[in-house]
């Protein structure tokens, strides 16, 4: 075992695999970041609705994907709901990339949940007589959210967002149960192909721990530059 | 779905026990219950190291924290079924593995909180205790820990709710956890995955929906009780800010 | 009983305590004023150690406190400190504040505790709250409480930093009561305070500083009514008409 050859890695066939997978869940991650976000700042704003209905069904969107593991998500995904399409829908799906479409999924409504509360929770440490204000000026619950409240809960809000991009990151890695051909996928099929275990492991998690450094550096680079500030 | 349910009830609950080991439902419920119960002594090791001042405790925890915190759990997981065999000298099966990685996982986790939890303190318990003639070690023993422990209940439970999600990546290395029973049950029927994969979903959500609302409950109680001249109205997310978010 | 010997203290580039030279003797109050940042606080707190000096010496009773090879804990054991913000332990019964030290550092029995513990309770008026904790008291109960916990080490010497500072106005007078009760037992006390009536009763010295200093020393009545160095007339004008230009 202590023989370690480090330099499969550095080129050749498992090389490119290994980073062909890093590529993949770089992808994943930005793909889900733009989908999420919007979709989390919905939920969050349905939490906050003056609308009990609306509200409750926040509560609901959130409580469901939250309190269901992120592997039941994609085998769901992927291997459920595919059923429940149509039929021509399906076949182009299982065409195309599945894996990676369910991943996304998956993913995305599993961040979402969690930053629509972070999100909320930046907009709740904004005074409520902010919305008051805007209110008696004359403006909606929407107008006031958009023009008032979003920009001041904004410099709240971007430290626990980027740490659940951070968690978005890491969890990237459970796609590997439905095949998704990324970095935890491909460090598993070098292993089992060149027997290297700790060297396309070693790589691996110096891959994850390196882009887990860079977002956790940008939330101190963030939280520096524009220090929170509340009256 | 209800002949779904008559013929494997039983196989989802519990596996293959009392004719093979244990499996499903009570396996994950076991195992987060080990994995934190365990996790929770060394946890509260790894915190007090992160808020020593002996520097020489501080670095290299704080160091071992990060790379672990920086990890995904399944790497962890990986790490662990490949080179334990190596460590221990003979083979490690799926729940030792699963285990072990939930245990170191979880302590880096509960290192953060009780960390925040002993540093949510006011300074002058310390130096009250101190005053009195109390050691370091025996004033975070007899005030500190005491009072950080109870305000960290409810980030405790949250953080059990977190191990039993984290259960299911024992599906990966083939611990019959209730996922991969459930995924057995997939690959017997066939026809109906949408239905089980659904009741897989909904078993989770009413376990770990059930331990939040308890957590929510306990920290409403908490907040009352150490108050009750003042009116405190602190949100639950408060102290979910605390608890890791894991796959 | 307490020597300062040219002990200077910083923060950082922050000069707090220039060359103190000061000696208290035993069984007197002494009481230490002046004005916001002056470093009284600092001062009193570098007495039982919670902050540590840079140069000179300080002497409890002849011994340096710093010595190497002191166990710091035995020799705070032997001082009683009462915060501003009283510290009291809210997971502990007021009881309980008063017998965790006494069992765990004097190995007293847990009767002998408790006993000595409500005799003290009984003492700073709060017997009959020997079971109630923390939050449940008042401002003025919980530092009485704090007081009591401090005296069931035994202390010869109690220091008191701004005991009264957090207080509301009515609770004031509580507290200050149970302290002139120690000071007419013969207790030896170090107290910061801005109670000038407590100091003018019951102190036997006042020291005055500013700007990290002892500017002038003197019994009350020599203070208040001819004080020597101009900072410390302005400082007492001050306090008496807060609203002259």
């Amino acid at each position: 075992m202590l023989d370690f050859d480090f330099a499969v890695l550095l080129s050749g066939r498992y090389h490119d695999m290994l980073v062909a997978g890093l590529r993949l869940s770089l992808q994943l991650t930005a793909v889900t970041l733009v989908l999420a976000l919007p979709l989390g700042l919905l939920v969050a704003l349905l939490r906050l609705s003056p609308k009990a209905p609306l509200r409750a069904l926040g509560f609901g969107f959130v409580e469901s994907i939250r309190n269901v593991p992120l592997l039941a998500h994609m085998l769901f995904w992927y291997f459920g709901a595919p059923e429940l399409l149509p039929e021509a829908l399906k076949e182009r799906l299982y065409a195309g990339n599945i894996e990676a479409v369910s991943a996304v999924m998956a993913l995305t409504l599993y961040s979402a949940a969690y930053m629509a509360e972070d999100i909320r929770s930046g907009i709740r440490a904004i005074p409520g007589v902010q919305m008051e204000a805007g209110r008696a000026l004359g403006f909606g619950f929407l107008a006031t959210m958009r023009l008032v409240i979003l920009p001041q809960a904004l410099r709240v809000t971007v430290p626990p967002l980027i740490s659940q991009t951070l968690n978005l990151w890491k969890n990237t890695s459970v796609a590997t149960v439905i095949g998704a051909a990324e970095l935890m996928y491909q460090a598993g099929q070098v292993e089992s192909a060149s027997f290297r275990s700790f060297e396309s492991f070693a790589f691996a998690t110096s891959a994850y721990l390196g882009v887990s450094l860079l977002i956790t550096a940008l939330a101190a680079l963030y939280q520096r530059r524009f220090p929170v500030k509340t009256l | 779905m209800l002949e779904l349910i008559d013929t494997y009830w039983l196989y989802f609950l519990v596996g293959q026990y009392p004719k093979g080991p244990l499996g499903g439902l009570a396996l994950t419920v076991a195992l987060a219950a080990a994995g934190l119960l365990l996790a929770l002594p060394l946890g509260l090791l790894f915190g007090l190291a992160r808020v020593s001042p002996v520097r020489a405790l501080r670095w290299p925890v704080t160091a071992l924290v990060f790379v672990v915190r920086g990890t995904p759990l399944l790497m962890v997981v990986f790490w662990a079924y490949f080179f334990l065999p190596s460590l221990t000298g003979h083979k490690t099966d799926q729940f030792t593995t699963m285990l072990i990685a939930l245990v170191v996982f979880d302590a880096a986790y509960l290192a953060e909180i009780v960390r925040a939890g002993i540093q949510s303190l006011p300074r002058g318990q310390m130096e009250a205790s101190r005053s009195l003639g109390l050691s370091y070690l025996r004033s975070m023993r007899l005030v500190l820990l005491p009072q950080a422990l109870r305000a960290m209940l409810p980030s405790l439970v949250n953080q059990f709710v977190s191990t039993i999600k984290e259960t299911s990546l024992g599906y990966i290395i083939g611990l019959n956890e209730v996922a991969f029973i459930a995924s057995q049950i997939n690959t017997q029927v066939f026809t109906k995955p949408t239905q089980i994969y659904a009741t897989l979903g909904l078993t989770y959500f009413l376990m770990c929906f059930g331990l939040s609302r308890l957590a929510y409950a306990l920290e409403r109680r908490l907040s009352r009780r150490s108050r009750p001249s003042a009116i405190s109205e602190e949100s639950a997310s408060s102290s979910a800010a605390l608890a890791p978010v894991s796959p | 009983m307490i020597q300062f010997e040219k002990v200077n203290k910083w923060f950082g580039a922050y000069h707090a305590l220039v060359d103190i030279e000061e000696t208290l003797p035993q069984g007197e109050v002494v009481v230490v004023c002046g004005p916001s940042g002056s470093g009284k606080s600092t001062l009193i707190r570098t007495l039982n150690r919670l902050e540590p000096i840079q140069s000179g010496r300080i002497l409890i009773d002849g011994q340096d406190i710093h010595a190497p090879g002191r166990d710091v804990n035995q020799f705070r054991s032997h001082i009683g400190f009462v915060f501003q913000q009283f510290n009291l332990f809210p997971h502990l019964s007021a009881l309980d504040n008063c017998t965790l030290a006494p069992q765990r550092l004097r190995g007293l029995r847990p009767a002998e505790a408790r006993a000595q513990a409500l005799d003290l309770l009984e003492r700073v008026g709060l017997a009959h709250k020997a079971h109630a904790f923390p939050p449940e008291l008042s401002g003025g109960q919980q530092q009485r409480v704090a007081i009591a916990r401090a005296l069931a080490m035994q202390p010869p010497l109690m220091l008191f930093d701004e005991p009264t500072s957090a207080l509301d106005p009515e609770m004031v007078g509580e507290v200050l009561l149970v302290m002139k009760g120690l000071a007419r037992d013969g207790m030896t006390m170090v107290v910061v305070t801005h109670e000038m009536g407590f100091a003018r009763e019951v102190a036997d010295r006042v020291l005055f500083m500013d700007a990290g200093r002892v500017l002038e020393r003197a019994a009350p009545s020599e203070f208040f009514n001819h004080p020597q160095h101009p900072r410390a007339q302005q400082f007492l004008s001050d306090i008496r008409s807060p609203f002259s230009a």
